[in-house]
């Protein structure tokens, strides 16, 4: 599969994974590397730079990898995830702006897709735009 | 200059700054809890319990191993953004120094790329009621000591009393960084709780350091 791999970076694993889980059923019967990285390790909340670093090596397949984080020190770890890479790795990742929610929805069905990881990238930077339409 | 900061020197204020962390522990979580999410304290005790921890399984071989495996130790268990911002700090620390023991210009350069390392990563600037409120002042008053031909002792000592004034003028700061920044206006009137463990850090460089021979 030439796909992009998605990262989840969020204070809290909970959070993470029904994250995950909101995404995964836009996806039913197609694949995808979706990695987290969140909490500390016993269960409390927090980002682990470390973490996240493994969790980005581990969903890339060479095709790139779009980070979505929640706030804070998630951001902050994860720049910081980028500095422990490979050099060859880290040009492959990128650390989306975007919303975590909506913007790993909109991410994940368009990497399932087999997009590229900048057009992946500019999907999730657009997650809120359905809502920021629909209530205008 | 007599033969500078070994491995053993360092290794001792990281052991300090852990004490003075547990011992300081409940004072910085509620500072942050008044403006933050309430874990500085609990998260610099867990990071720094860790680093010297991992001091003793894996005791480092020269002064920038063993600031580079506290860096790694605190971006992966402190849990907050002091983990990356104070990881950071270490392991540019540890990046300016060589495997040679630090004398003191060394160990104020390695600092300063500590503090640039902090700013890299947070993006702050002094007056925005960070860490950097007390780093800043520190760096620059170590710098002007040791040119002025003070030595290393003296010279920490400045460097944490400007610590101390600098953590001290953050109360009346508005936050611009971090959570307490949601905060806005109600930030004012708080000290802010990365500059306190920053001074906390200065303080254990004067415990550990300056009675070393350099």
């Amino acid at each position: 599969m030439s796909q992009v791999g998605l990262v989840v970076v969020s204070h809290s694993r909970p959070l993470a994974e029904a994250a995950v889980t909101l995404a995964r059923q836009m996806l039913p019967g197609r694949e995808l590397a979706i990695e987290v990285a969140a909490g500390t390790e016993d269960g409390g909340l927090g980002t682990d730079a470390v973490a996240i670093s493994a969790a980005m090596a581990a969903a890339d397949s060479g095709n790139g990898v779009v980070v979505l984080m929640d706030l804070g020190s998630a951001v902050l770890s994860a720049e910081t995830a980028l500095e422990l890479l490979d050099d060859d790795v880290r040009e492959r990742v990128l650390l989306s702006p975007g919303p975590l929610v909506e913007g790993l929805i909109g991410a994940a069905v368009v990497a399932a897709g087999g997009a590229d990881r900048d057009r992946v990238a500019a999907e999730a930077l657009l997650g809120l735009a359905p809502k920021q339409a629909h209530l205008a | 200059m007599a033969d500078g900061l070994h491995t053993a020197d360092l290794e001792a204020w990281i052991r300090e700054f852990a004490r003075v962390v547990a011992e300081h522990r409940e004072e910085l979580t509620a500072l942050d809890s008044a403006i933050g999410d309430a874990d500085h304290g609990t998260n610099m005790d867990r990071g720094m319990t860790a680093a010297v921890g991992a001091l003793e399984a894996a005791p480092p071989a020269d002064p920038a191993a063993l600031l580079k495996q506290v860096g790694m130790t605190l971006v992966s268990k402190v849990g907050g953004a002091s983990g990356p911002l104070y990881g950071t700090f270490f392991l540019r620390m540890a990046g300016a120094l060589g495997p040679e023991p630090a004398d003191a210009a060394a160990f104020a350069r390695a600092l300063r790329a500590g503090l640039e390392g902090v700013v890299a990563r947070g993006k702050a600037e002094p007056g925005d009621k960070t860490m950097l409120d007390a780093l800043v002042p520190a760096c620059d008053a170590l710098d002007e000591a040791l040119a002025s031909g003070k030595p290393l002792g003296a010279a920490l000592e400045a460097a944490a009393d400007a610590a101390r004034q600098g953590r001290d003028a953050t109360i009346p700061l508005v936050a611009r960084k971090g959570r307490a920044s949601y905060l806005g206006e109600r930030s004012a009137g708080h000290q802010d709780p990365g500059a306190t463990s920053t001074a906390l850090l200065l303080d254990a460089a004067v415990s550990a350091l300056a009675g070393s021979q350099s």
